[in-house]
C-alpha cells in the first residue's frame, strides 16, 4: 500500500500545483476534483476506506458540482484568462513561496523528529466502527454540527424564499424563477 | 505447467470474469438500443425498426456501422480538453459501478467493504459528464442542458443515498454479497417498499431517462448536452445512457429483490431475469409518461421523495432497535 500512498500524494500535490498555477477557471476546477479524488486514494491506501469513500461522495460529488455551476455560470471568457495570467508574474511568488517554505521546514523538521516507527497501511477501518465512535465518544460534536447545518438551512431556505404571487396568471414566471434559485 | 499455479489461475480467471462482465455490460447497453425501438413501437401500435435482417435483429451492427463512420467532428468554438474528456468520464463511471455487484455467488468483480458508497461516489463522478460537456460544446442549449442535468442529478442523488440507507441498516453492512445474503429469507422490496420507490425515481433521474429527460428535452433545448456532439463521442454518451439504465436495474435486483435468490432455476438465470423486467419496466415507463416540467420535477424531490426517505429511514431504525434492542 506504501507505493499506492506516495504516487497517489504525488498526483494530489501536481493537481493542487495545477490549481493555482491553470488559467482557466474550468480547468482549474478540473485540477482541483482530480487532487481531491487523490487525497480520497490517499485514505484508502492509509486503510479508512469509508472516509476515502465520503470524500468523493460530498466533495468531489456535490461539493465540487456546485463550484463548477456556478463558474459556468458566470461565463468567464478570455479577458479572465489574460487577467490570471497577469497575476501570475514570478514577482508575486516570491512572499507566498518564503512562507510555504518556512511551512515545509518546519513540517520536515516535526516529521523528522518523532513518530518514526509508524508505517503505513494498519488495520483497515469499517464503516461501523467509524459509526460507533461518531454516535459514541463524539455524539455531542455530531449534534452540534448537525443543529449548525440546521441553522444554514434554514437560513437559505429564507433567503432563496419566493414572494407569493398576486394572481395565479403569474404562476408560470414563477415557475421559471424557481429553476434559477 | 507448473506456472499455473494456485493465486496465479485464480487472478486469471478473476479477470476473465472482470472482462466478461465489462463487455457483457457494454453489449447488453448496445442491445437495448434496439430492444426499447421495438418494444415502443409493440407499446405504441406501430412498428418499430423491422427491416434489417430478420425482424430487425441486425438493426444493432447498421446502427454500430453508421456510428462508427461518421465523421467525427469537434467545433472549432469548444474547450477541447473537456470536450473530448467529458464522453470518457460518461462511460467510465458507468462501467466501474459494475464492479461491485455480484452477479452469482461464484461471479462478481469486487468484494468491497464499502460496495455500496463506491457506487453512489461513481453516481457523483458521472455528473462531471454532462456539466463538462455542456459547457465545453460552447453552445447555449448545451449549456442550459448541463445545468438542468446536474440541479436535477444532485438534488435526486441526495435522497438516492437516503433510500439505501435503510437496507444498509437491514442488512448490516455496505457489502452487496451480504446485502444479497440477507435476503435469503424476505426481499427487502417487502420492508424497504418506501426506499425502492424512491430509489427506483432517483435512478431514473440520475441516469436521465424519461420522464426525468429534462436535460436534453428535444422540444425545448434540441437534445442539451450532447448537442455538438456527433459520431463516437456522441455513441458514448447515448450507450452510456442505457449501460446506466443496466447499472440501475442490477443494482434494484441485487439490493431489493434478493439478487441471485429464488427457487429451482440457477442463480444467473434468476439475475438475469429480474434484471430484464426492470429493464423492461425503464422502457415502459418512456413509452407511456408524459414529461413534467422542470420546476415540478424539482420540488417532487427535495418535498416528496427526500422526506419520504427520511421518515423511512427512521422507521427502520426503530423498528430494527425495537427487534433487537443493543
Amino acid at each position: 500500500m506504501e507505493i499506492a500512498f506516495y504516487l497517489s500524494a504525488l498526483v494530489a500535490v501536481l493537481a493542487t500545483l495545477g490549481v493555482i498555477t491553470n488559467t482557466n477557471p474550468v480547468h482549474a476546477l478540473l485540477y482541483l476534483i482530480i487532487s481531491l479524488i487523490s487525497v480520497a486514494m490517499v485514505f484508502f491506501a492509509l486503510g479508512a476506506p469509508f472516509a476515502g469513500a465520503l470524500e468523493v461522495i460530498v466533495y468531489a460529488g456535490a461539493i465540487m458540482v456546485l463550484f463548477v455551476f456556478v463558474v459556468m455560470m458566470l461565463n468567464l471568457g478570455e479577458t479572465v484568462v489574460a487577467q490570471e495570467r497577469a497575476w501570475m508574474r514570478p514577482r508575486v511568488w516570491l512572499g507566498p513561496s518564503v512562507l510555504a517554505g518556512i511551512l515545509m521546514l518546519t513540517l520536515i523538521a516535526t516529521l523528522w523528529g518523532g513518530d518514526a516507527g509508524r508505517v503505513i497501511g494498519g488495520e483497515t477501518l469499517t464503516a461501523r466502527a467509524v459509526g460507533s465512535l461518531l454516535f459514541g465518544p463524539w455524539l455531542l460534536v455530531v449534534e452540534l454540527a448537525a443543529m449548525l447545518l440546521l441553522a444554514a438551512l434554514v437560513t437559505a431556505s429564507h433567503v432563496g424564499r419566493l414572494p407569493e404571487p398576486d394572481k395565479p396568471a403569474v404562476s408560470r414566471e414563477s415557475g421559471a424563477r424557481k429553476e434559477a434559485s | 505447467m507448473n506456472w499455473l499455479s494456485e493465486p496465479v489461475a485464480a487472478s486469471l480467471i478473476a479477470m476473465l470474469q472482470a472482462l466478461v462482465i465489462l463487455l457483457g455490460a457494454v453489449l447488453l447497453g448496445a442491445v437495448m438500443t434496439v430492444v426499447e425501438r421495438r418494444l415502443l413501437g409493440l407499446w405504441q401500435d406501430r412498428y418499430g425498426p423491422n427491416r434489417v435482417g430478420p425482424f430487425g435483429s441486425l438493426q444493432l451492427i447498421a446502427d454500430m456501422i453508421k456510428i462508427f463512420f461518421k465523421e467525427d467532428w469537434i467545433p472549432p468554438f469548444a474547450d477541447r480538453t473537456l470536450y473530448v474528456l467529458a464522453p470518457g468520464i460518461a462511460m467510465a463511471s458507468l462501467l466501474l459501478s459494475f464492479m461491485i455487484i455480484p452477479i452469482t455467488p461464484g461471479w462478481g468483480v469486487a468484494d468491497f467493504n464499502i460496495g455500496l458508497l463506491f457506487f453512489l461516489a461513481l453516481a457523483g463522478i458521472n455528473v462531471y459528464a454532462v456539466l463538462f460537456g455542456g459547457w465545453a460544446s460552447g453552445n447555449k442549449y448545451a449549456l442550459l442542458g448541463a445545468m438542468r442535468a446536474s440541479a436535477q442529478t444532485l438534488s435526486y442523488e441526495v435522497f438516492m443515498g437516503l433510500a439505501l440507507m435503510g437496507v444498509v441498516a437491514m442488512a448490516g453492512s455496505f457489502n452487496m454479497r451480504e446485502i444479497v445474503n440477507a435476503q435469503e429469507g424476505l426481499w427487502f422490496v417487502v420492508p424497504q417498499f418506501f426506499g425502492f420507490c424512491t430509489f427506483l425515481i432517483a435512478g431514473i433521474a440520475v441516469t436521465h431517462r424519461h420522464p426525468f429527460d429534462q436535460p436534453e428535452a428535444e422540444q425545448e433545448l434540441a437534445d442539451g448536452y450532447h448537442v455538438e456532439y456527433s459520431s463516437m463521442k456522441f455513441g458514448m454518451f447515448f450507450i452510456g445512457e442505457y449501460v446506466g439504465m443496466v447499472l440501475v436495474s442490477a443494482l434494484i435486483v441485487t439490493l431489493f429483490f434478493g439478487g441471485w435468490h429464488g427457487p429451482w432455476l440457477p442463480p444467473i438465470v434468476w439475475f438475469s431475469l429480474k434484471t430484464a423486467a426492470f429493464l423492461v419496466l425503464f422502457v415502459l415507463l418512456r413509452a407511456s409518461l408524459p414529461r413534467p416540467r422542470y420546476d415540478r420535477v424539482m420540488s417532487f424531490g427535495w418535498k416528496v421523495c427526500l422526506p419520504l426517505t427520511l421518515i423511512n429511514l427512521l422507521v427502520t431504525g426503530a423498528v430494527i432497535l425495537i427487534a433487537d434492542p443493543l
